[in-house]
């Protein structure tokens, strides 16, 4: 099918927004590359997945072939693979579509990652608010386990796999995998301690991989059509497509499944964006014709994180932008460790104060020094940081209109 | 006491479990399916089906948000008041909310119909600003469509 060779992941998707049927799938060629990958040794699959440059889609985009190849492969006993479907990145929505829209092409990936690093027992750990995407993935891997493709001696392979569908109980933590394989033990999800790796010991301390969820349908394509072609779709070094997104203050809020790379758009009537997610800094104009990839991102001075961009025009304030952002994380930090726990309540209140016109001298520089005092490696996790993402950038970027607020104590965006 | 439904429905999630915790977010989502909350008794017996102590269970039901220790209403609204659905009005859903209910924001209705809650990014931000009623999810709101939702939800106003 043609547009499967621009956008894999999306072009079967029904424009009633059903779910693809088995059937509807298995006519476009679904399954085919779980009958080619079963055929292959599991460390060629980790090849050919590495070499095709897949970065991860969470977030942090590490080569997803790299990821599975820390895997102990000589090591006997259970062995478990994680679909991360906790999307609760606030500004992210790429995985609903995904999970709602063709739950097969999920499973279909679950199923050759997890016989690329050889584990037999898999996870789709889902939030709850994904209600239908809980009810279609159900039903996906019903027939999935009636057709075969799923259980004992998949197409008499000797490979054996069962997918189980978690439905968490809602905390943002619960993406962070360490935290996710606490919240799957049952237990609070609190980060865990790396080293080691989930890949040495993970889940009840067995070699696991988390992997998100739009990452993991990536795969059968890869596996379909080879890591040239893969790489080919891409505008830049990272390879694929990427679903990116758009909400906030634009006329066509959505999704568009577009090659990695694509570019920001220029003539945007823009404050600024924040491109992936709420944990990563403000673009503004100048940014807009950076390539949206992981690395060139990053030379921006921000991340592309999820991909999925939420835009904020210049009649909304960025201080109250960033009150909404660190109150969120203030809420949703899991208090393990002191400084995310007592910190970004302390963000948030004087953020609150700046922004009602309470504002205290010394204020920005106490915002100042969260910044360093929540900045990598002093937490135990990458929330805290991800929060002070677009504090710190705010500080630069939006400073006169923090000061405006001290001096005229109040928001001058309420004004009129 | 457990019902007997619930105790069978909390059997069914331990068999599909490795050790008896990993069922505990489940089986707690079971009491809450039959009561709207978790009591405290049920939080015991609960505790005694999975051999874990009730304030270790307890530590991990209140680390939930969507795991009820309190009552709820026979209805519980989720709005998000997360960042896109800030920009685009949720401040006017939650008002319009708040006075139909006459409740604040974290409270049930004096009828116990309703409990309106806030909850983070519902990853719906194409159609914000966004609200759930018992797990159905509705976009594109506005004061006016509230005022709907919750007819359809049996809100005699």
């Amino acid at each position: 099918m043609e547009g499967l060779n621009e956008k894999p992941l999306t072009a079967l998707m029904r424009p009633d927004k059903a779910a693809l049927s088995l059937a509807e799938y298995e006519r476009a060629g679904g399954y085919q590359a779980l009958r080619k990958a079963l055929k292959l040794a599991p460390v060629e699959i980790q090849r050919v997945v590495k070499e095709s440059n897949l970065r991860g889609r969470g977030g942090a985009g590490f080569n997803t072939g790299m990821k599975w190849s820390f895997v102990p492969m000589d090591s006997d006993g259970t062995k478990y693979l994680i679909a991360n479907a906790d999307e609760m990145e606030p500004g992210t929505f790429k995985d609903r579509m995904l999970l709602e829209g063709n739950p097969h092409q999920l499973i279909e990936g679950m199923i050759i990652s997890a016989f690329a690093i050889v584990a037999t027992e898999a996870y789709i750990f889902l939030r709850w608010e994904y209600a239908l995407a809980s009810e279609r993935m159900s039903k996906a891997l019903s027939e999935a386990r009636a057709k075969g493709y799923l259980g004992r001696d998949i197409f008499s392979s000797g490979f054996s796999l069962d997918i189980k569908l978690h439905v968490s109980a809602g905390r943002y933590i619960c993406g962070e995998e360490t935290a996710l394989l606490n919240a799957l033990e049952g237990r609070r999800a609190v980060p865990r301690a790396k080293p080691p790796f989930p890949q040495v010991s993970g889940l009840w301390g067995r070699p696991t991989v988390v992997n998100n969820v739009e990452t993991l349908s990536n795969v059968p394509h890869i596996i379909a059509n080879g890591d040239e072609w893969y790489r080919g779709l891409s505008r830049s070094k990272d390879g694929g497509t990427k679903i990116y997104g758009v909400s906030g203050k634009v006329k066509r809020p959505g999704l568009w499944e577009l090659p990695m790379g694509t570019t920001i758009g220029e003539g945007l009537k823009l404050r600024c964006l924040i491109p992936g997610g709420a944990s990563t800094e403000f673009l503004t104009e100048e940014h807009y014709s950076v390539k949206m990839d992981f690395d060139s991102v990053m030379e921006a001075g921000s991340r592309m994180g999820t991909g999925t961009m939420i835009a904020v025009d210049d009649k909304t304030c960025p201080v109250g932008v960033l009150r909404n952002l660190e109150q969120f994380f203030a809420q949703e930090s899991c208090g393990w460790c002191t400084p995310c726990r007592e910190g970004l309540p302390w963000v948030e209140k004087t953020l609150s104060a700046i922004e009602e016109g309470r504002a205290k001298p010394g204020d920005l520089e106490v915002l100042e020094m969260h910044g360093t005092s929540l900045w990598i490696g002093r937490t135990y996790c990458a929330l805290a940081p991800g929060a002070m993402e677009p504090l710190r950038s705010g500080l630069k970027l939006f400073r006169s209109d923090f000061e405006r607020h001290i001096k005229e104590k109040g928001c001058p965006y309420k004004a009129h | 006491m457990l019902s007997h439904e619930e105790k069978i429905e909390i059997e069914e999630e331990l068999k599909g479990a490795p050790f008896k915790r990993a069922a505990s977010i489940d089986a707690l989502k079971v009491v809450q399916r039959h009561r709207g909350w978790v009591d405290d008794q049920g939080l015991k017996d609960v505790a005694v089906m999975l051999e874990m102590t009730p304030s270790e269970l307890d530590s991990v039901a209140t680390f939930y948000n969507l795991i009820f220790r309190r009552p709820v209403g026979s209805h519980v609204i989720l709005v998000c008041n997360t960042i896109t659905c800030w920009m685009m009005g949720c401040d006017s859903l939650l008002k319009r909310l708040t006075e139909r209910l006459g409740v604040p924001l974290g409270a049930t209705s004096a009828d116990g119909g309703f409990t309106l809650l806030p909850v983070p990014c519902l990853g719906a931000c194409d159609q914000s600003p966004v609200m759930m009623v018992d797990g159905k999810l509705y976009g594109g709101l506005t004061p006016e469509k509230v005022d709907e939702v919750l007819k359809e939800h049996g809100w005699k106003g």
